[in-house]
């Protein structure tokens, strides 16, 4: 980290700078994840009901773990927690990296998927 | 590493596979109104913090000069069984954030371009979008009151649509009426890929 002391802060704190503030307070600076891509519907669940604070981890990483009881999307974890994704996906990184979570990538491959699944989606809307 | 505390029994539960749709079209023609329509709960917003050249993990000298932009997406979810979730994804608005479609339509299985018969010229780049890309798309005309009504084909024609691209009246507001545009689309992609197919 280069800020240095309260001069630097300031020019945080701008009209450009506004909305990086908090997310990036959040994630310590750091803009990218450790480990992984989190793709906006990559589906995120919780390995274990739940995880005490410890070194490394915050709040928001917590409140991570406590939501993905159920699963849940990197997009339904930004929108839950109000957060920008790029925040949310370096916190999933630090997840990851400690086992906290499981996380499935979509497919997202040249091509579309096989019948089965474009009928269960039309099976499941009409039963909406 | 040992955190004390037992494994949860659903960690060893494959995860659910996760497909999207995507819901295009000018400002204000509905598209959040749709997702609302059929998503299991009230649309949730998510943001992306943009920088113009992105933010370095250890420079953040000249940070203050860049320009960021905030661009919200609204999307919705519908659990179709235990192992499939649909997310249906509004595209932000406007055409300079042509960076996160891209990003959106990754994977996407197909998409509905909204189109308001009163200013049908905004649903143009979406069209030319999904066109360029070989995403599969249909066209639902959101039939607002007080607009004149035209007939599907007419529509077609103006938007100069390949003859193949289904064109539809609905109403946004409705689930009934947002489910079918997305069966409809849905059926008309299994024939685009094999449609395809029979071309390899």
């Amino acid at each position: 980290m280069t800020v240095q002391g309260e001069s630097a802060e300031h020019q945080w704190v701008d009209d450009h700078a506004g909305p990086v503030v908090r997310p990036y307070a959040v994630t310590r600076g750091r803009a990218r994840p450790v480990t992984g891509t989190f793709d906006l519907i990559s589906l995120v669940t919780a390995t274990r009901a739940d995880v005490s604070a410890e070194v490394g981890l915050g709040p928001e990483h917590l409140a991570i773990v406590g939501l993905c009881q159920r699963v849940q999307s990197v997009a339904e974890i930004a929108a839950h927690l109000d957060l920008p994704v790029g925040a949310i996906r370096v916190l999933l990184g630090d997840l990851v990296a400690r086992n906290l979570v499981q996380v499935r990538e979509p497919r997202t491959s040249a091509g579309l998927p096989d019948n089965s699944v474009f009928e269960a989606v039309i099976n499941g809307l009409r039963a909406l | 590493m040992d955190y004390g505390h037992s494994e949860r029994p659903a960690g060893a539960t494959p995860l659910p596979t996760a497909i999207k749709i995507l819901i295009a079209g000018g400002f204000g023609v509905g598209k959040t109104t749709m997702v609302g329509a059929v998503s299991e709960t009230r649309p949730l917003r998510t943001e992306e913090v943009l920088t113009e050249s992105g933010v370095g993990i250890d420079d953040l000298s000249g940070v203050e000069s860049k320009s960021t932009t905030t661009v919200a997406m609204d999307f919705g979810r519908i659990t179709i069984s235990d192992d499939l979730v649909l997310y249906l994804f509004g595209t932000p608005g406007q055409d300079r954030f042509w960076f996160v479609w891209d990003e959106l339509a990754l994977g996407a299985i197909g998409a509905v371009v909204l189109a308001d018969t009163r200013r049908l010229a905004d649903c143009f780049p979406s069209i030319d979008y999904f066109e360029g890309r070989g995403t599969p798309f249909v066209v639902a005309v959101n039939c607002f009151e007080g607009a004149k009504q035209y007939r599907l084909d007419e529509v077609q024609a103006a938007l100069n649509l390949d003859p193949g691209v289904p064109v539809l009246l609905c109403d946004a507001r409705r689930r009934e009426s947002s489910k079918e545009v997305l069966i409809t689309l849905l059926e008309h992609a299994m024939k685009t890929r094999d449609a395809r197919r029979t071309l390899d």
